[in-house]
């Protein structure tokens, strides 16, 4: 297992980028996945995380491969198609201090994984729930997705008849706290959603539109890099301030900026590119989202957010110290107590 | 006079209450069961009820048995017949010279002149008591609770006593439903002179008995055994085992400092998600489980599979009901034992249990989380409706007699030592101690080296994706060893001789008390059986040996296609011609009698 050495420079756990790394990619050269991994890095690194205070999680496809590609030193697990969340949310009571990452894909996520998904949502698990959202079944070798745009020409499957779902759409309309849209080729963004999505308090839904270049890869499309960059319109100027940070906001004018004070004092800094917009009104982000549709714009950043809400842990009251450091004595009823429950079996 | 008291029939009978679903009969037949146990008499009770909530017919059964017995008979000695639609089918199957108690709104069809029929004026009784009318229908039960104590001979104080548990005190229901059954034990001391045989006495055979059912207990077991997180979808007839969970948790494990239960509980949006859930916990270190029937079953094998093949630890109850497909929803079966044994795609090996009473349900509700954890590994517990949900007579819940066993998972302190000891060689699937089972680390442990990866992909024993054909190969069959190492782990089978048995039966679960009662029968007639219950698989050496010391072995269970008999004849092919397949399934529990004419028939 790597160690941090005294020439590498390290951040304030004291860890070097080698300790946030993972296996080499297996991925096509190119993939977006591949970029998306290398911001998680970066992510948790500028973040000063501890590598054993984070479980990855993951379905089945390209995208739920990732999780080898970066925190070597995190428990992961990857689990059957689509049911990813549950896989979390068990885990997760586990040990409360231990905060989850998932990683999924369009298939995994918008298909098979629908209903999941949905209802990890709605009881605000606090997870990175982040989806690589490629428009297309690549692992398999190139099929239609859910989220591939209508009219979408592929060489063996003909022409895409249905509709895309739009998963930032679907998370709210079931109550996400935390919704955010990014690309494989904004690095800069996306790294700062990330931090952000990471520290959101809830769960966090970051749509990543992440191009696979092997069968997805045609500039017509907002999948692709050069698609997403020529249609991309950015929300606003993303950058996340960790607690006990001056935020200082010189390098944005002023009334442009908004601060989102997160759960543990952190801070998402917003420079305003749509001046109106306003990240916590849940129906001005369906309605932008709605315009984007209409547009055929990649619309990206930070789409909606409420850090006041009760997570899971909140309703289910969870103590502070973790489930699975209970001493057996404390798992186990008295002795006597057989006695009174026998007098109750009548 | 005097001819009836020389045929008197004491503490033997059954009684089955014809009653209509929703209408709260439940309460009056549970009142009823709780007084004779509290006489000292051995009683059982079965509810045969549809799937629907309100308006259907219902039927529950109590057997009154002083030898014992609590299996179920397929004839009634009385009926309570309280559902006009259905009152000519349960004359059908009232024995000669049996009783029929009858709410007198009735019209009954002719015949049946050697029963005795009592009417009883459940209208004018419930319109006399001063009692809300939305409440009438609920309360009118008690009648035949009032009139039924006064004919057999069930003192009303027992009554009382067990309504004062039913309603857990409370005074006005009990009061209520109280005087309904006074006035109607008035009313029949006054208006009938009993001309049956049928009559209760007390007796001191229920002192070291408690009621529960297999749900219930299940769940309490459970809960001594540390569960610390279940998921579940609601499914008949599996619930109640969650619900008892969710009702029992904070009485048995309320944690000292946050005042707490510490157990979790989720209810999920599906059985996929509730195994998904419960083996992310299990994997996590939570001693975890679920429970289900049938179908939820279908749903959870893909999971299943994967906990199989990446070794994790987790516990599901399947309380059996008809299958395939939705089938009979609220009647009984044993029909899901080959489709767990050879559950998921591909090589797969799946410990399961069998509990044969609501007691061992308790013992195997914490032993089944040890060896889950032990074998890392799932642990199937296969109950069924007629366990789970119907009250039965069974020994008190015993105190667990090993400590808990949390298996070879290793901490920081613990993975330090493995390291130091082995110069730093340490893999969650590594075979250090030879007996197959690995040593694993859970999320938490903050060492650094004590992270894996966790996957349903080929693995090394490094947990290291691998293609490589030797690994799989290697990795499958040390799996496959573990399941050898668990055998001294798990139940053995019971076994029972009759001196010179040739022939033997073997069964399993819910049967026992109709293939206990059916020996008894078998001896009378002079055909002398060894009796073996399967308690666990895979099978101890002790089943081979019982096989091959019996010219026949009878395989009693209730599916169609003698599902355990496959199982035995594909592990001990050498043996299968001693295995007859005796089986049988309409969704209701076995008779002894069914099995009596099995056996005689073969037999002898």
């Amino acid at each position: 297992m790597v160690q941090p050495t005294t020439d590498q420079k390290t951040n304030k756990a004291g860890l070097s980028r080698m300790d946030y790394k993972g296996t080499p990619s297996t991925l096509c050269l190119g993939c977006g996945h591949n970029a998306v991994a290398a911001q998680i890095v970066s992510a948790c690194y500028e973040m000063d995380l501890i590598p054993e205070k984070v479980m990855k999680f993951s379905g089945i496809g390209c995208s739920s491969k990732s999780p080898t590609y970066f925190l070597n030193r995190s428990f992961s697990f990857n689990g059957v198609h689509g049911r990813m969340p549950s896989l979390a949310l068990g885990a997760s009571f586990a040990d409360v201090t231990v905060k989850s990452i998932g990683i999924s894909g369009d298939g995994d996520t918008a298909s098979i994984g629908f209903g999941q998904f949905k209802h990890l949502v709605r009881r605000n698990l606090s997870m990175m729930y982040l989806v690589e959202n490629n428009g297309i079944y690549a692992l398999t070798k190139g099929q239609f997705s859910a989220t591939s745009e209508q009219h979408l020409a592929l060489r063996r499957q003909g022409i895409n008849p249905f509709t895309p779902i739009d998963i930032c759409m679907e998370a709210l309309v079931s109550n996400a706290t935390f919704v955010a849209r990014s690309f494989a080729g904004d690095p800069k963004q996306l790294k700062e959603l990330i931090k952000a999505a990471f520290k959101h308090k809830g769960i966090a839904v970051l749509d990543v539109i992440s191009p696979c270049v092997t069968f997805h890869n045609q500039e017509s499309s907002i999948h692709s890099y050069v698609g997403g960059k020529e249609h991309e319109v950015a929300l606003q100027e993303i950058s996340f301030v960790p607690a006990r940070e001056e935020i200082t906001v010189e390098d944005f004018e002023e009334g442009d900026t908004r601060e989102i004070v997160m759960f543990d004092g952190s801070a998402i800094v917003l420079k305003k590119l749509d001046k109106d917009y306003d990240p916590t009104d849940r129906w001005q982000a369906m309605h932008k989202l709605e315009e984007a549709q209409k547009k055929g714009w990649l619309l990206t950043g930070l789409l909606f957010v409420d850090e006041h809400s009760p997570d899971l842990f909140d309703v289910y009251q969870m103590p502070a110290t973790p489930l699975n450091r209970t001493p057996n004595e404390e798992l186990r009823p008295s002795r006597d107590s057989i006695d009174e429950i026998n007098k109750m079996m009548f | 006079m005097s001819t009836q008291k020389a045929q008197k029939i004491v503490n033997d009978f059954v009684i089955t209450f014809s009653t209509i679903n929703g209408s709260g009969s439940a309460t009056a037949n549970n009142t009823l069961l709780r007084a004779l146990f509290k006489m000292g008499i051995p009683v059982s009770g079965k509810n045969i009820f549809p799937s629907n909530i309100q308006g259907l017919p219902t039927w529950y059964s109590i057997r009154v048995s002083k030898q014992g017995y609590t299996a179920r008979l397929a004839m009634d000695d009385i009926v309570v017949a309280m559902n006009p639609v259905t009152v000519a089918r349960e004359l059908k199957y009232i024995l000669p010279n049996g009783v029929l108690f009858y709410a007198d709104h009735i019209q009954l069809p002719e015949g049946r002149s050697d029963v005795t029929k009592y009417p009883m004026p459940v209208q004018a009784i419930v319109k006399e008591a001063a009692v809300p009318s939305e409440l009438r229908d609920y309360i009118s039960n008690m009648v035949y609770v009032g009139v039924l104590s006064h004919i057999l001979g069930i003192s009303l104080e027992d009554i009382r006593g067990s309504l004062e548990f039913h309603f857990k005190g409370k005074q006005k229901p009990i009061q209520s439903n109280f005087s309904i059954v006074e006035k109607a034990a008035k009313w029949a001391e006054q208006n009938l002179t009993k001309r049956d045989p049928y009559t209760v006495s007390p007796l001191h055979k229920t002192a070291d008995c408690i009621m529960s059912d297999g749900n219930v207990a299940g769940a309490l077991g459970s809960l001594y055994g540390g569960l610390q997180f279940t998921a579940w979808y609601p499914i008949t007839p599996a619930s109640s085992l969650s619900e008892s969970i969710i009702e029992w948790a904070p009485v048995l494990r309320k944690d000292p400092k946050t005042g707490k239960s510490n157990v979790v509980v989720v209810q999920s949006e599906d059985e996929l998600a509730a195994i998904g859930m419960a083996i992310g916990a299990g994997w996590a270190g939570l001693r975890s489980m679920t429970s289900t029937s049938g179908p939820g079953l279908s749903l959870m094998t893909e999971y299943l599979g994967l906990a199989y093949y990446s070794e994790v630890p987790v516990v599901i109850w399947d309380v059996q009901r008809v299958g395939p497909s939705t089938g009979l929803p609220t009647r009984t079966a044993q029909g899901d034992i080959t489709s767990t044994y050879f559950m998921s795609h591909g090589d797969t090996q799946f410990v399961m249990l069998f509990p044969g009473s609501v007691n061992e349900c308790f013992q195997f509700g914490w032993q089944a989380l040890d060896i889950a954890e032990r074998l890392q590994t799932p642990v199937m517990v296969m109950i069924d409706l007629d366990l789970g949900m119907n009250q039965w007579m069974t020994k008190k819940f015993e105190y667990p007699t090993t400590p808990m066993d949390r298996g070879k998972i290793l901490w920081e302190e613990g993975l330090q030592k493995m390291l130091d000891k082995r110069d730093g060689d340490w893999g969650r699937y590594l075979d250090i101690d030879g007996d197959g089972i690995a040593y694993r680390t859970v999320p938490g442990n903050q060492h650094p080296q004590s992270a894996y990866f966790n996957r349903g992909t080929g693995h090394n024993e490094y947990a290291k994706y691998s293609e490589e054909p030797e690994v799989w190969e290697r990795v499958m069959n040390r799996i496959a060893k573990k399941f050898e190492t668990v055998k001294k782990y798990l139940p053995k089978s019971s076994i029972s001789h009759m001196q010179d048995a040739r022939n033997g039966i073997i069964a399993y679960g819910s049967t026992d008390p109709a293939v206990e009662e059916a020996r008894d029968r078998l001896k009378k007639q002079g055909i002398l059986t060894d009796y073996l219950r399967i308690r666990s698989v895979p099978f101890g050496k002790e089943v081979e040996k019982f096989i091959s010391d019996h010219k026949k072995c009878f395989v009693v269970e209730m599916n169609r296609d003698g599902q355990m008999k496959q199982l035995l004849c594909a592990n001990y092919p050498d043996h299968a011609n001693h295995l007859v397949k005796t089986c049988h399934l309409d969704g209701l529990p076995l008779t002894a009698q069914w099995i009596y004419d099995q056996v005689s028939f073969e037999g002898k």
